[in-house]
């Protein structure tokens, strides 16, 4: 078992947990992800490490309430255990000393960007974040990514924090006031904000790493439900990324697949709002 | 003369029920049944039978003992030489096996060794096991890569000569494909999990969870966890696509992905177990090994309407264990042969429609022995299918090869291991099954398992 020592709640439905986790503590970098099981009948759910502490041995988690598993895990308490957290997975961010970036989150994406961004700062890197977000109530982890950035932006689709607009035109905003330099692009959040920020980019020329979040299995490349198309070959996300050069992504392919198991979804969340003794 | 005793049927569920459910397909023989099987075997001096078991099973003494009607000391006598037979006797390749080479089966039918081999496991697992002896602790640690058949049997037996055994394991419980590949229908997950208790009663520590290559390696095991050999058991754990258009569109699984969800995740039990798997009203399984057999028995167990398995040679050359077959063909399976898909076609909503195919005919003997199909020019029709199950196999799955430098793999990038010891090329590192032969069978990798913790043996009595 893997004890939660601790929880926060960030905004409505997306909690902070620190997990106890060694053998994942001592080796986890940015961009890698773990495997959770809430319990003994739970499914198996990929989350991206936020954080980890190597002497405390804990991992930290952010996870937002999507579907009916990531509810189970948002129920759990501080002293609760996860049945399962295996990793660290993935192949870790290629952190270089690139000049000036970017780092683009959107929504929950800042917490897997947070690691990456820090990794990045350290290496040298002029950092500038970008947290962009439908209102102000769902953004999350300012401080903590103001104080690896080198500047932070906020933008919300209604204006009611930082600039009005996607995240996609706080970046354009960005590129202007850094006289169009910037050197290399991370973005971080829902497929279409991510395909947002790719397309922007592209004819910029700017390489922009994306975080792909494919169903997955086991995570270890044995099952191939995380393929994606990236540059017009097959690619397993959980072993050959998560992360991927943007611009050779299949988006459309990628936004298809995860919606596949849509209509079970509802099955399960219809168990959890009665409660599950009713045999529906 | 006592009249001429007849090979004794396998009592199975019967197939329109069981094509609906999950339980055991083959219900086992009772006692009355299996006295009388054991009574044809004729004792041979020189058993042809054991030349055919990889693991050469002690077959007329084990035989012997069931028709004095200890069971248990049967069960001891298997267990001398094979630590799983309520899996084998289950799930072996018989008829390649044991059974080709029994001298009955020259002139009529062979013992139904398997038969009487999963008997008497069941026999044991009811009555209680004797759990074996471990040896006087040697103080030597040795480090077990992948719970499957190869390695549990290789801690095992490492276990009973007294060293102290650790098994990594990356999925959240062990037993490998006896979990995750095989369906509950054919090797009920409780068999697999009292063989993993008794393992644990040995003293062999299971950690799952953990991902050699990512959450350690092979030599951070070795030289920093002081590890003094190590043996990799990975199985064959990549799932081949055909590389054929539409291979992306929703409804297209590995059959180790159709599977996993069902079997390890019990996605048959959904919404009572956590994780959904889908399966459309008429599914193709590409394929005829026991992969594509279990996944298109699965369909029909799941709800499908129909399952057809698309096979490019004919039913001769399926390289499925017969029974299965057979099983698959009584449930209803729908098999069209000599038939390869060349293009899976979606919908609007990138949904599997259909599955365009080309029907083959046989022409020369390949390399294989066997006689290759050959394409019939404008055959092409579509198979209306929802859903396309790809089974035409596995290879070796890289995380612990790539990460362990000095380790000699072959082209396929399959581990290099002595045909005798199964030492690789990395000194105090040992490997088998799956990950060495490519996708074989659960008794061979469970006899390199054996074979390899001898060699262990040696090695670390000699460090
Ligand atoms: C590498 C990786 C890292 C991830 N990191 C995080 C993280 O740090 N925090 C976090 O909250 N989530 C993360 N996710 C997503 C998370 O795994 C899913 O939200 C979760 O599996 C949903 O499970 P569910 O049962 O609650 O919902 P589901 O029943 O699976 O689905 C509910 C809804 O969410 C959508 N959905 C399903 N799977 C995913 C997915 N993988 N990604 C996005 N949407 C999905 C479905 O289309 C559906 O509409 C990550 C996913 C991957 C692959
Ligand atoms: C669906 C299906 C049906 C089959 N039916 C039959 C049958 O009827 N009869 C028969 O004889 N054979 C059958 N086989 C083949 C047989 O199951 C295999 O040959 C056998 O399981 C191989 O054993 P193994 O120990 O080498 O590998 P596996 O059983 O594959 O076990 C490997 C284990 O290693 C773990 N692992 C992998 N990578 C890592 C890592 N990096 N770190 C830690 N752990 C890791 C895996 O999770 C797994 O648990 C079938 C196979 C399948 C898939
Ligand atoms: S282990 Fe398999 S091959 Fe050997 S005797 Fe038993 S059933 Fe036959
Ligand atoms: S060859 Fe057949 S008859 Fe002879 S010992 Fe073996 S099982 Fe018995
Ligand atoms: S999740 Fe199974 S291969 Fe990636």
């Amino acid at each position: 078992m893997y004890p939660i020592v601790k929880r926060r709640d960030l905004t409505k439905g997306i909690v902070l947990f620190e997990v106890e986790a060694p053998a994942v503590a001592a080796k986890a970098l940015a961009g890698q992800f773990v495997i959770v099981r809430a319990n003994e009948k739970a499914e198996r759910i990929p989350l991206t490490v936020m954080d980890f502490n190597r002497e405390k041995g804990t991992i930290t988690i952010v996870v937002q309430e999507v579907g009916y598993s990531s509810t189970i895990i948002n129920r759990l308490q501080e002293g609760d255990a996860f049945q399962d957290f295996v990793g660290p997975l993935g192949v870790p961010t290629e952190i270089e000393n690139y000049g000036r970036v970017a780092c683009v989150a959107g929504g929950l994406g800042a917490a897997p960007m947070y690691p990456i961004a820090r990794a990045l700062k350290e290496a040298g890197n002029e950092v500038i974040s970008i947290i962009g977000a439908r209102n102000k109530d769902l953004i999350i982890l300012t401080e903590e990514m103001e104080a690896v950035s080198s500047k932070l932006v906020i933008s919300t689709d209604d204006g009611s924090a930082g600039i009005k607009g996607y995240a996609a035109t706080a970046l354009a905003q960005v590129l202007e006031e850094n006289g169009g330099k910037i050197d290399h692009v991370w973005a971080i959040g829902p497929m279409v904000m991510m395909r947002s920020i790719v397309e922007f980019t592209r004819p910029l020329g700017i390489k922009t790493i994306v975080s792909m979040n494919p169903i997955m299995v086991d995570g270890t490349g044995m099952c191939g439900a995380c393929r994606i198309s990236v540059g017009g070959e097959t690619k397993f996300a959980c072993v050959d990324g998560p992360e991927f050069d943007g611009h050779l992504v299949d988006f459309d392919l990628a936004m298809r697949r995860l919606a596949y198991f849509k209509d079970a979804e509802k099955r399960a969340m219809a168990r959890l709002d009665c409660g599950g003794d009713c045999g529906c | 003369m006592l009249e001429k005793v007849e090979r004794q049927a396998m009592p199975c569920q019967d197939p329109a029920e069981r094509a609906r459910n999950f339980s055991e397909v083959a219900l086992g023989y009772d006692e009355e049944t299996a006295l009388l099987e054991a009574s044809r075997c004729l004792q041979c001096k020189k058993p042809l039978c054991r030349q055919g078991c990889p693991v050469e099973v002690l077959i007329p003494d084990f035989i012997n003992l069931v028709k004095e009607r200890d069971f248990m000391g049967a069960a001891q006598k298997l267990k001398e030489k094979n630590n799983l037979p309520a899996v084998c006797g289950r799930v072996c390749p018989q008829e390649n096996q044991c059974e080709s080479k029994c001298i009955l089966g020259k002139k009529g039918e062979s013992v139904a060794i398997g038969r009487l081999e999963r008997f008497v496991a069941d026999y044991e697992l009811a009555h209680g096991s004797v759990t074996p002896e471990t040896g006087v602790p040697t103080g030597k640690k040795a480090a077990i890569i992948g719970g499957g058949p190869a390695g549990l049997t290789c801690a095992a037996d490492l276990a009973k000569l007294g060293h102290s055994v650790t098994v990594f394991e990356a999925l959240h419980v062990a037993g490998g494909v006896l979990m995750y590949g095989i369906p509950e229908f054919r090797l009920p997950k409780n068999v697999v999990q009292t063989e993993i208790q008794n393992l644990k009663k040995l003293g062999v520590e299971i950690k799952t969870n953990m991902v050699v290559g990512k959450a350690t390696s092979v030599e951070e095991l070795m030289e920093k966890d002081g590890f003094d050999a190590v043996f990799i058991g990975t199985g064959a754990g990549l799932p081949y696509f055909m590389n054929i258009p539409g291979e992306n569109l929703l409804g297209v699984y590995s059959a180790n992905e159709f599977l996993t969800r069902s079997n390890l995740m019990k996605a048959y039990q959904f919404p009572e177990a956590d994780t959904p798997t889908k399966v459309g009203k008429r599914v193709a399984v590409l394929g005829a090994g026991n992969v594509a057999m279990d996944a298109s028995r699965t369909a029909l167990r799941l709800g499908a309407e129909e399952s057809i398995i698309v096979y490019r040679r004919s039913r001769d050359e399926m390289p499925a264990r017969h029974e299965e077959l057979e099983h698959a063909e009584e449930e209803g399976v729908n098999f069209q042969l000599l038939t390869n898909p060349i293009e899976i076609i979606g919908d609007e909503n990138g949904v599997v429609k259909g599955m365009k195919c080309l029907r083959y005919e046989l022409g020369e003997p390949d390399a294989s022995g066997r006689r290759s199909p050959v394409a019939i020019p404008g055959s092409e029709f579509v198979l209306d299918v929802d859903t396309v199950v790809v089974a035409i196999g596995q290879g070796p799955n890289p995380l612990v090869t790539k990460t362990t430098p000095g380790l000699e793999l072959n082209r396929k990038g399959n581990i290099v291991a002595d045909p005798e010891t199964f030492a690789t090329s990395k000194p105090g590192v040992f490997a088998g099954g799956d990950i060495v032969t490519g996708a074989a069978t659960v008794i061979l990798a469970m006899g390199a398992g054996k074979t390899a913790a001898k060699a262990i043996d040696e090695y670390l009595k000699n460090k």
